[in-house]
């Protein structure tokens, strides 16, 4: 026999051996990156803090700080009596006219933002998936444009249009337009790179021009990746609508950064409760109609 | 001159595909190239469809040299030499009769093809010309949901819309049983009698182009072995073009389309 009992003992021990030292390797390099940025961040500070009695005392910084946070939302909720619930809650949403309002219209720029967001995205996937860019050149001015617009993020984006075209909603819309477009057309694109080529050889041989191989080989290949990421998408745009106006670009962050820096505690847990409830409702209709689309493309 | 084949290479990297391949068509025809895989015989149909590139050499349809086309005359060229792939390469997701308007990419302005507005007149020569292959009620299922014979009919019928000069069939029935595999050539080959179109197919083996070509081409390593009429395809000739391995010329020569007597297809749809 070429290969005993004895020769494959001694190869499985040391294979074995092997897998352990790879382990223990990772692992202690994990360990030792986590304490070092855990250091950086300052996770293991001591901080003096006074006690009740007026004595100073020292800990670490977590245990120190997390009475704090219990404390803060203490502040945020509202008292609500059962004999007078309804004017207690009257005076808790006190602002829901103007709430309702912006709440409209941070799901206008979630909306707007996003169908441009699609457009300038869509168009761009196809230049910027490397098996179908018509130029090299022309693939990496694309892939550069679309890092760029999702890099930025949409609070500077915002900054920078609120300079450009004044405080509202507009500049809102193409702050988070912009960010959508970078971020849907690099996940569009790599749907492109994976689809089949030979429907898309199949239209050129025909003697389809560029964009008509675009349109009829790739685009029915990807739609429904294009709706799916699409409408996850939009869920991403209300929330990120929810805070541009925190730097005067429409929608309800206005309202969260008066709440916050004039201290109105038991407005901020309305706005929250506000967000969250518009958040919760997108997500739940648009994971129904995902389900519906990709469960039409299984059947049909 | 209908088609002049001069001196055509194709280089990838190392190796040689297609090598100095010269040969003269003058009149339609159903030609057949015939030869191992990686003999070239598709790189050669690439690249006269333009699908691949020539590195040296001329490809003259009607005197005009097609290899030195470019942008929209390249693509008015390539809607005049169908091409039909053994994968059939149709758009699987959509209904079959929006495959077979493809075949009119070329010919219509770019709002049309971009959303598929087609004339009534258009989608009633797709449906005349799926009927004539036998698959119009098919019609408005998706292509993804037809079988593998039924695939290939629609993309003839894709090619037909072209209304080409030339169909250049790679493998057409490769990837087809023996029963589908028949319909598929006795469709290509009344479409060269009655239409008077020529067909350029590449095809596996040595029966196929015996019963259906006028003219066969061996090739082998890139190079035309042989050029000749079907009846001349003898026991040699065939050692030439697959090689010296006495089984594996055996098998080549003998295929799975002989499984039905001729005359049968008469009884199928075609």
């Amino acid at each position: 026999m070429a290969y005993s009992i004895d020769e494959f003992h001694t190869d499985y021990t040391r294979h074995r051996a092997r897998q352990l030292a790879t382990f223990w390797t990772v692992a202690v390099l994990l360990l030792a990156l986590t304490w070092a940025t855990g250091q950086l961040a300052g996770f293991f500070r001591v901080t003096q803090l006074t006690l009740a009695d007026g004595s100073r005392a020292e800990a670490w910084v977590l245990a120190a700080g997390l009475p704090r946070l219990g404390e803060y939302i203490e502040k945020t909720i509202p008292v609500l009596r059962v004999e007078s619930i309804g004017a207690d809650f009257a005076e808790w949403f006190w602002r829901w006219k103007t709430w309702a309002r912006l709440l409209l219209e941070t799901v206008l720029i979630g909306f707007l933002a996003t169908f441009f967001g699609v457009t300038g995205g869509l168009l761009l996937s196809f230049t910027a998936a490397r098996n179908l860019a018509p130029a090299r050149w022309i693939f990496w001015a694309t892939r550069r444009t679309l890092e760029i617009a999702r890099t930025v993020p949409e609070l500077v984006w915002a900054l920078i249009f609120v300079f450009c075209f004044g405080v509202g909603p507009l500049a809102g819309v193409l702050a988070i337009a912009m960010h959508s477009t970078g971020a849907l057309g690099k996940l569009y694109s790599e749907a492109n790179e994976n689809i089949d080529m030979r429907p898309v050889e199949g239209v050129k041989a025909a003697g389809g021009s560029w964009a008509d191989q675009m349109r009829w080989g790739v685009l029915p290949q990807v739609i429904p990746n294009v709706i799916s990421y699409t409408l996850l998408r939009f869920e991403i745009n209300v929330r990120s609508s929810s805070i541009i106006g925190y730097v005067g670009a429409g929608g309800l962050g206005q309202e969260l950064r008066t709440a916050i820096s004039l201290q109105e505690y038991t407005n901020l847990s309305a706005l929250f409760l506000i967000i969250f409830a518009t958040v919760m409702v997108i997500d739940w209709a648009s994971e129904k109609l995902r389900h519906r689309i990709i469960g039409l493309g299984k059947t049909a | 001159m209908l088609l002049e084949v001069r001196n055509v290479s194709r280089v990838f990297g190392a190796k040689t595909a297609v090598d100095r391949m010269s040969f003269t068509l003058d009149k339609p025809g159903f030609l057949g190239i015939i030869g191992r895989s990686g003999a070239g015989k598709s790189t050669f149909l690439r690249l006269v469809n333009r699908l691949t590139g020539a590195s040296g050499g001329e490809i003259r349809f009607r005197g005009k040299n097609v290899l030195a086309l470019r942008g929209a005359e390249m693509r008015a060229w390539q809607s005049q030499c169908a091409m039909i792939f053994q994968q059939f390469n149709l758009v699987p997701r959509m209904d079959v009769a929006s495959n077979v308007l493809h075949g009119l990419l070329n010919r219509r302005s770019t709002l049309a093809t971009m959303f598929s507005l087609w004339s009534d007149a258009d989608i009633h020569r797709a449906l005349e010309i799926l009927d004539r292959l036998g698959i119009a009620e098919q019609a408005a299922k998706r292509a993804e949901a037809l079988s593998g014979g039924q695939q290939q009919r629609v993309a003839i019928a894709r090619a037909l819309m072209q209304d080409p000069a030339i169909i250049l069939a790679d493998e057409p029935i490769a990837s087809l049983d023996p029963m589908n595999a028949q319909i598929v050539m006795d469709s290509l080959r009344r479409i060269h009698d009655e239409d008077g179109r020529t067909v350029i197919a590449n095809l596996h083996t040595l029966d196929t182009a015996r019963r259906y070509c006028d003219r066969v081409i061996g090739m082998r390593d890139g190079r035309i072995v042989f050029d000749g009429r079907p009846d001349q395809l003898s026991a040699a000739v065939a050692r030439e073009i697959y090689g010296a391995n006495e089984h594996f010329s055996e098998a080549a020569t003998s295929t799975s389309i002989d499984v039905l007597e001729p005359g049968d297809a008469e009884l199928l749809p075609a």
